[in-house]
C-alpha cells in the first residue's frame, strides 16, 4: 500500500486531507492493519470542537481499542455515517471511503509537524520493525 | 491512534514460530510466549472455524504426565472434579485447587491407564502448576513435564473429522467428545483427543516437537479444499467466549472458587475431601458472594476486560472478558457480580470511557453448536 501524496500524516497514524478551510480526517492503512477487523467507530457529533493532538474519537477492532487523535483544530462539520453500519470500510479503504470526520479549520490552519506521504511511510515501516 | 510494540526478546517460542512468521501471522506476547494473534483476520478465522475448520498452534499450553501407584489419590486431593469417574481414554475438565478453594489453574485431566494420567495446563500457569503439583506429590508418584518435547495442534470446526481422517487409521468417529486415543497421524505417534476450546467439534493432537511443522503444513494443505485457515489466539478467544468457556486469569483465578465462576458442575463434593473442599461445602450451603454471569450489550459500544459494572448508580463488579462476538454479531462478555444480580434478564450498566452503557444478563453459553448424531455431546 502506498500512501497518497495529497494527504498529510501524523505520528499517531491519522491522515488529513485539506480542501480550502475543510479538513477530512481518517486513520492510515498502517493503523487499520495494526488494529485488525474494525467493528466499531465512535466519532464526535457535528458541532463539537476538536483540538490538534487531542482525542476526538475511538476505533475498536475485535481485539483492541484505540483512540483517534485529531490532527487539526476546528469544529466538526460532518461525520462518516456509513461507518455506523459498515465499520469494516475503514479496513477496506482507509484513505478514502473510510474517512471519519470533516472539520472546519480554525484560524491557525494546519499545525506544524505533519508528515508527508514519504516521511510517514518511512516512519510506519520503522515502527512495524 | 496510539500503538505499542512489545519486545519479542525473552519470549518463549513454540516449534511452529518460524512457520507462523513465514505465513504472515501477526505475533504478540501471550503468557510469556510469542504467539500468533491473527493470520487473515480474527473475524474470518472465527467464521471459518464455526462453518468449516481452522488450525491452531496451542503448543504454549503445558503438558504433564503424572505417573505412579498413588496418582489417583494425589489428583483427587489437588483437583475438584472426580478423577475416579474417568475410564481409560477419557478426558475431564477440572481445576487445580488451593486450600482456600481458589483455582490455581483450570486443566484437562486425561486418564491414559491406571496409575498414568496426562494433564493439559495453561501456558502462563506452567511454572505455578508444576511447583504446586510437586509440593503435593506423594512418594510413588512422578510428575513429568512433557511441554518442551511435545507440540499441541488443534483442528477445530465441523469439517475437522473429514480433514483429519485420511491421515490416520484410527476411526475418528469412534472417539467421543472428551475422549482420546493413541494413534499415528501421518506416520507419527500422537495422542488424538476430541477436545477443544472453540465450542465446535474438533481434535487436539499431542505430538513430538520434531514432527509438528510437517504435520501442521500437511493438515493445512489437506484443509485447503475446505478453506481451512490457520488461526491465532484472537479467534481462539472470541470462539471460546461465544461458547461460554472461561479464561484463566480473567474469569477466574486463585481468589475465586469454582462455585463463584459458574463451575459448580466440576466441584464434586461427594468424592471426599480435597484442597479447598471445606470452603466449597460452606459456599454450597450458604451461597456465594459473587458470581460470573454472561451479558450482552444493548447498545453499540464493546465492554472490555476490567470495565466497571454498575447497578442503581453503584459500582458492583467488573467485566472479566468482553468482546465483539463475530458469529453472533453481538457485543458480549462475562462479568463478576454480586450473586443476586447474576440472573438472566437483569439490566446492568457498564462504564465504557466514562459513559454508562446498558447491558443485560443472559444465559451462557452464548453460542451452542448445532447437534449432530455423531460424536455425541459433552459428559461431565
Amino acid at each position: 500500500m502506498t500512501y497518497p501524496n495529497h494527504l498529510h500524516y501524523t505520528q499517531e497514524h491519522e491522515w488529513v486531507e485539506v480542501s480550502g478551510s475543510l479538513a477530512t480526517v481518517g486513520i492510515t492503512d498502517h493503523a487499520q492493519h495494526q488494529l485488525g477487523d474494525i467493528v466499531y467507530v465512535e466519532l464526535p457529533r457535528p458541532g463539537t470542537a476538536v483540538e490538534s493532538g487531542k482525542v476526538c474519537g475511538t476505533v475498536e477492532s475485535v481485539k483492541a481499542v484505540s483512540e483517534i487523535f485529531s490532527p487539526v483544530s476546528g469544529e466538526v462539520r460532518e461525520t462518516n455515517a456509513a461507518l455506523t453500519e459498515a465499520p469494516e470500510t475503514v479496513n477496506q479503504d482507509p484513505h478514502a471511503k473510510g474517512w471519519m470526520i470533516r472539520v472546519q479549520l480554525s484560524g491557525d490552519g494546519l499545525p506544524d509537524g505533519l508528515l508527508s506521504a514519504e516521511q510517514y511511510e518511512k516512519f510506519a515501516s520503522e515502527e512495524a520493525g | 491512534m496510539a500503538s505499542s510494540t512489545a519486545s519479542s526478546q525473552q519470549l518463549l517460542k513454540t516449534a511452529l514460530n518460524a512457520t507462523h512468521r513465514a505465513s504472515g501471522a501477526r505475533m504478540v506476547p501471550f503468557g510469556g510466549w510469542e504467539m500468533p494473534v491473527e493470520y487473515s483476520g480474527i473475524i474470518s478465522e472465527h467464521m471459518g472455524v464455526r462453518t468449516r475448520a481452522g488450525l491452531f498452534d496451542v503448543s504454549h499450553m503445558g503438558r504433564v504426565d503424572v505417573i505412579g501407584s498413588q496418582t489417583l489419590s494425589m489428583l483427587q486431593q489437588i483437583t475438584c472434579n472426580d478423577v475416579s469417574r474417568l475410564q481409560d481414554g477419557q478426558a475431564q475438565y477440572s481445576a487445580l485447587m488451593n486450600e482456600h478453594g481458589g483455582i490455581v489453574d483450570d486443566i484437562l485431566v486425561h486418564k491414559v491407564a491406571d496409575h498414568h494420567y496426562f494433564l493439559c495446563i495453561n501456558a502462563a500457569r506452567r511454572d505455578a502448576d508444576l511447583a504446586w503439583m510437586r509440593q503435593h506429590t506423594p512418594p510413588g508418584v512422578e510428575v513429568r513435564n512433557l511441554s518442551d518435547e511435545t507440540s499441541q495442534i488443534a483442528l477445530q470446526g465441523p469439517r475437522a473429522l473429514e480433514i483429519l481422517q485420511p491421515f490416520t487409521s484410527v476411526d475418528l468417529a469412534q472417539i467421543r467428545y472428551y475422549w482420546f486415543t493413541s494413534g499415528e497421524v501421518s506416520g507419527v505417534p500422537c495422542r488424538i483427543a476430541r477436545t477443544g476450546y472453540t465450542g465446535e467439534d474438533g481434535f487436539e493432537l499431542y505430538l513430538p516437537v520434531a514432527e509438528s511443522e510437517r504435520i501442521w503444513k500437511e493438515l493445512l494443505s489437506a484443509g485447503s479444499p475446505h478453506e481451512t485457515l490457520p488461526c491465532g489466539l484472537g479467534a481462539r478467544n472470541t470462539l471460546r467466549l461465544e461458547a461460554g468457556m472461561l479464561l484463566y486469569g480473567h474469569d477466574m483465578d486463585e481468589t475465586t472458587t469454582p462455585l463463584e465462576s459458574g463451575l459448580g458442575w466440576i466441584a464434586k463434593l461427594g468424592k471426599g475431601s480435597f484442597l479447598g473442599s471445606d470452603v466449597l461445602a460452606r459456599q454450597k450451603a450458604e451461597g456465594v458472594p459473587s458470581q460470573l454471569a454472561g451479558f450482552r450489550m444493548l447498545g453499540r459500544p464493546i465492554a472490555r476486560d476490567d470495565a466497571p459494572v454498575h447497578h442503581n448508580g453503584q459500582p458492583v463488579g467488573k467485566v472479566t472478558s468482553g468482546s465483539h462476538a463475530p458469529f453472533l454479531k453481538q457485543n458480549i462478555g462475562l462479568a463478576r457480580l454480586p450473586a443476586t444480580l447474576a440472573n438472566p434478564g437483569q439490566k446492568i450498566q457498564i462504564e465504557i470511557r466514562g459513559t454508562m452503557a446498558e447491558a443485560e444478563i443472559v444465559p451462557t453459553p452464548f453460542y451452542k453448536r448445532p447437534k449432530k448424531s455423531a460424536g455425541g455431546e459433552a459428559g461431565t
